[in-house]
């Protein structure tokens, strides 16, 4: 019953939910994603890509996509998309789902933003 | 209830400003003789209009003119007014307040409107006497009192109240600076290319404006004399306006312990947690939101005073803001949220001439945001529709025209729509040209391409935005005679090609992204993944010196400086100049791979090795290990110099002619570091033998006894093709000059993309010769172009991030390691 977060080589920050009930951990501040870009954050089941754009929105999405697995984190943000680096598919970050002929979907995930820092709802991001 | 109203309610309100003034007036018309009034002001004055010190401040009112409430209207209601009279605390059981000259007052009800405070940036001098805020009509008289004696005023701060701050002050006669510490005014409320038009304008006041700029003092002994920024300029003042924002003012509120967050906590009804207390205006903290514009609180007061009236009311929900800027001549609105938007959730109209730029962003078909500059016109209907929520699926291709073009039948294709334009209509806003005109040169002159119609007539020349219409007129009127030239827009953000946008960011000088798309009327409001990076690159090349690189313009590997491979982990390629290396650098690149457990290395098509399969983390570490062996990027990722291959040449061969391992080294080390439109390769051969295959690279070099033959435009890649030969020089002096002159033709006219062969192809190898090999003067004027680009790229992109640069391309933003509890199972 437990929650406990551990430093890792590349850990730069770690979190810990305030209450059992509160699974909103804190991921960072707005300030350390460029406008119209990612980062990625790592959990033990997946990589999450958080994405913020020109207007300061946040998106998460799995680091995956759903063409061949490309590092979404990588590509080049615009609007509410991102073009994934290997092979330019477009994918729709705020469900996932690519775009035009394409068809796939990256999973989403509960994100939010408050005093610009970003909470990432670990109850799902670190569900199967 | 009948028997409350024998003796009347005591109603105390603690601060007279805007929110308070409209809650009594709603208060008094729904049930006029409910309550017994006070009220207490912090300020010695009756309640006037905050908005409009502004207009006081510029001169165009007086005080009197902005007065809400005069001294009759408090003593018709009976109010007792309390000027100047500061509330310092308030006794929730005894319920009272007391004021600051220790008076004790009584209530039944109490409202709190302290409104909110400036914010005063941290920095030393911020006391010092000049330094002021923008809140209210004490401010406006000290900022007067020091513009009427002349000088300079710096106003930081670049959102609403620091400009507005900073028009008044220039027309007041002073010198003004405004500092802004984000890289466009007014962010939250503009989107980049309304905040280039707005700078613009406020630039033509004579108004400095800079942006991305951070103050790190205030400066002056006994009063402020200087503004220093971070980046070490100091700017004189003798004024300085903080316009950095504003704060809930609830310190009288946390006192007496009510619940404060950023602001006062009120519910629905604007009750606080204290059943007896409510709250209204600026110091409120409503469902986590707080505001900072007057709508919100008329609304407010709306439920408050009818509330307090004892009605039944549904409660305050919310507001949805819009904003506009009371500056004389600029026209600017903006409401709701206008986040990034692509072609399918937002309608751009641009009109260069006029400086008009417009933009609606939908959501599922209701306008969510709007910002509008130049012509405001619609507004208030945007806003309108905005609220409602309407469906406007019906008028989406006329949205953008205003109301006034609502209600019309289909939208007509391009050509009928011109066709069936008077012909007086103006086609060409920048130039004046109308239908008729353009027309008549097509018949009269027998015009057949746009090229034909802009030097016959101007039209299109300027801005190119009407470069469609003019296509549409020409089809209209040969119709089946018009064979669409082969032109082929950059994509679909805009209708101009490649090599007209060069033109104009040249001939416009035009210097930023907005820029760009503002006063060539793109079709989008922030371009898309294709134009992006070519605008960037076009910027890069015309202004080396003014243009900041935009990384996030960038492909991954010119972002991380590394190649991205199908696994998502990249190669690292070190140069090794000409192909040579060394038993040392050989075994740096040993102990790397073994170091970072590197899967693959490889010798690569270019003579040089690639180290594939290093993860993304450690790249600044196999860099910073590279880097000390005297290893550079070999730029493998670059739309830019990549490799320069040779062969043994002279200094080995037996029919070598010339040193081409050294002339490779040379031209490597000369060229490399330089973004040019897309890949470049070389090579050297030092006899006709060609064992470097230079007749396949972008640029070749074929030794021969009487010097080097200068090939272009091979390529070897999805297309093969042998090169041209361009020309024949007799010294390696010569040599390195003519490639370089011709690395600089190649940058500053090939559109986005082309390889050499591309751009030679479209431009033809006689014209090319023609400024390389015969136009010495415009050679060597290529030349210095070069090298100065150069001066600004030469530097290693692996030892800058080695040491640090951009590390959050590098690192993850968070790395955890939970184990969830059980419940989340
Ligand atoms: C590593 C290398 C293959 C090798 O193991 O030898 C290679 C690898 C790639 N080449 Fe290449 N090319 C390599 C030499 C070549 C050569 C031979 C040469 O340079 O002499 C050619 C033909 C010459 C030419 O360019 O005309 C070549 C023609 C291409 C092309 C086709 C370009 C064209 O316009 O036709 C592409 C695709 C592109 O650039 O759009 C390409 C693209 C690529 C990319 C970047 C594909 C990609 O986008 O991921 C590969 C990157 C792998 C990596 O991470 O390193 N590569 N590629 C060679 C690196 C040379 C170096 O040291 O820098
Ligand atoms: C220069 C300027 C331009 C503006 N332009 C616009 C605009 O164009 N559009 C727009 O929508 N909004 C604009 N605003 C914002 C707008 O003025 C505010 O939203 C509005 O005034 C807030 O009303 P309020 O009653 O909450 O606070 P205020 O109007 O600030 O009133 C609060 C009052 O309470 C008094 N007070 C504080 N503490 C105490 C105490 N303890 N005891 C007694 N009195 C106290 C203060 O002195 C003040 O007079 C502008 C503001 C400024 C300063
Ligand atoms: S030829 Fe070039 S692009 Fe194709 S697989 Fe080989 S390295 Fe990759
Ligand atoms: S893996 Fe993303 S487009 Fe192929």
């Amino acid at each position: 019953m437990n929650a406990i977060s551990e430093r890792s080589d590349a850990v730069l920050r770690t979190a810990m939910p305030q209450k059992t009930a509160d699974f909103w951990f804190d991921v960072g501040s707005l300030q350390e994603i460029p406008v119209r870009g990612s980062r990625r954050v790592k959990t033990p089941r997946r990589e999450i890509a958080i994405f913020r754009t020109a207007n300061d929105e946040v998106f998460a999405l799995e680091n995956r996509c759903p063409h061949k697995g490309g590092p979404l984190s990588d590509g080049i943000v615009h609007g509410r998309k991102v073009t994934c680096p290997l092979h330019n598919w477009i994918i729709n970050l705020d469900d996932g789902e690519a775009t035009g002929a394409d068809k796939g979907c990256a999973r989403s995930f509960p994100v939010k933003l408050e005093n610009g820092r970003i909470y990432l709802d670990m109850s799902v991001a670190a569900a199967p | 209830m009948q028997a409350e109203h024998s003796i009347k309610k005591k109603l105390v309100v603690v601060g007279n400003g805007m929110a308070a003034g409209r809650v009594l007036e709603e208060l008094f018309a729904r049930a006029p003789d409910r309550y017994d009034v006070t009220i207490f002001g912090a300020e010695p004055r009756v309640n006037y209009d905050r908005i409009m010190l502004s207009p006081v401040l510029a001169g165009e009112k007086d005080f009197d003119a902005i007065i809400v409430h005069d001294d009759a209207w408090y003593a018709k209601h009976n109010i007792s007014l309390r000027k100047g009279e500061p509330v310092v605390a308030i006794d929730r059981a005894q319920r009272t307040v007391r004021t600051e000259a220790g008076d004790t007052v009584p209530y039944d009800a109490l409202i709190i409107a302290t409104g909110s405070k400036p914010i005063l940036i941290p920095v030393p001098g911020a006391e010092l006497p000049g330094v002021v805020t923008f809140r209210d009509l004490d401010d406006v008289n000290a900022m007067l009192a020091t513009a009427a004696g002349g000088g300079s005023a710096v106003v930081i701060g670049g959102g609403l109240l620091g400009l507005e701050a900073a028009a008044g002050l220039a027309t007041k006669g002073m010198k003004t600076t405004v500092v802004h510490l984000m890289p466009t005014l007014m962010e939250r409320q503009l989107d980049p290319n309304a905040a280039y038009l707005l700078q613009r304008a406020i630039e033509k006041r004579g108004i400095e404006i800079l942006t991305a700029a951070n103050t790190q003092a205030v400066i002056g002994d006994s009063k402020v004399e200087a503004v220093r920024l971070e980046d070490g300029r100091t700017l004189p003042a003798d004024l300085v306006v903080m316009a950095v924002g504003i704060r809930p003012n609830v310190a009288l509120a946390k006192d007496a312990g009510l619940e404060v967050k950023r602001g006062l906590v009120v519910d629905d009804h604007l009750k606080t947690s204290d059943d007896n207390i409510f709250a209204v205006g600026e110091c409120v903290e409503h469902r986590g939101q707080c505001y900072g514009l007057v709508a919100p609180l008329y609304d407010m007061a709306k439920t408050l005073a009818a509330t307090l009236a004892g009605e039944e009311v549904a409660g305050y929900t919310g507001s949805a803001t819009s904003t506009k800027l009371k500056v004389t001549g600029v026209d600017l609105f903006s409401a709701g949220d206008f986040s990034e938007g692509d072609e399918k959730d937002e309608i751009v109209l641009r009109d260069p001439s006029r400086g008009v730029y417009k933009r609606v962003v939908l959501r599922d078909n209701r306008i969510v945001g709007a910002v509008l500059y130049g012509d405001t016109a619609d507004g208030g209907w945007y806003f309108d529709l905005l609220k409602k929520g309407t469906d406007v699926t019906k008028m989406h291709d006329t949205l953008i025209f205003g109301q006034a073009y609502q209600g019309g039948g289909a939208p007509l294709d391009p050509v009928t729509l011109v066709a069936n334009l008077s012909d007086d209509a103006e086609i060409c806003g920048c130039n004046g040209v109308c239908k008729g005109t353009i027309t008549q040169a097509i018949t009269a002159r027998g015009l057949t391409t746009i090229d034909d119609v802009r030097s016959g007539t101007k039209a299109s020349a300027s801005c190119g935005q009407c470069t469609s219409k003019v296509e549409a007129l020409l089809m209209a009127t040969l119709g089946a005679g018009y064979a669409a030239a082969a032109r082929k827009p950059m994509c679909k953000c805009t209708d101009l090609t490649h090599e007209e946008v060069r033109g104009f960011i040249l001939s416009k000088e035009l210097k930023s992204v907005p820029a760009v798309m503002q006063e060539l009327g793109w079709k989008t409001s922030c371009g898309c993944s294709s134009c992006r990076p070519a605008l960037n690159y076009y910027l890069l090349c015309a202004w080396p010196f003014d243009y900041r690189d935009d990384p996030q313009s960038r492909f991954v590997n010119e972002r991380v400086h590394a190649n991205i491979q199908k696994d998502g982990t990249f190669s690292v390629v070190p140069r090794m100049w000409g192909g040579l290396t060394t038993p040392d650098e050989l075994r740096a690149i040993a102990d790397v791979a073994d170091k970072f457990k590197i899967p693959t290395v490889k010798v690569t098509g270019g003579q040089r090795i690639d180290l594939l399969g290093v993860r993304k983390e450690d790249l600044p570490a196999v860099w910073a290990q590279l880097n000390a062996a005297g290893l550079v990027s070999g730029q493998a990722y670059a739309k830019g110099l990549r490799t320069v291959k040779t062969c043994v040449g002279s200094e080995w061969c037996r029919f070598g002619t010339q040193d081409s391992t050294g002339l490779g080294v040379k031209l490597e080390r000369y060229l490399c570091g330089s973004w040019t439109p897309h890949k470049v390769k070389l090579a050297v051969s030092g006899c006709p033998r060609n064992c470097a295959e230079a007749t396949v690279k972008d640029i070749g070099i074929i030794c021969v006894e009487s010097g080097y033959d200068i090939h272009i435009a091979g390529a070897a890649g999805l297309h093969v093709r042998a090169t041209d030969l361009l020309g024949h020089v007799a010294t390696e002096e010569e040599a390195i000059e003519h490639v370089a002159a011709v690395m600089q033709l190649y940058r500053e006219q090939a559109g986005y993309l082309d390889r050499v062969y591309k751009w030679v192809e479209k431009t033809g190898i006689e014209k090319i010769r023609a400024a390389i090999m015969d136009d010495h003067e415009g050679r060597r004027a290529l030349v210095a172009r070069f090298e100065a680009s150069q001066r600004a790229v030469r530097r290693d992109p692996w030892a800058e991030r080695a040491a640090g640069r951009e590390l959050h391309e590098f690192m993850p933003l968070a790395a955890l390691n939970i184990i969830m509890p059980e419940a989340a199972e």
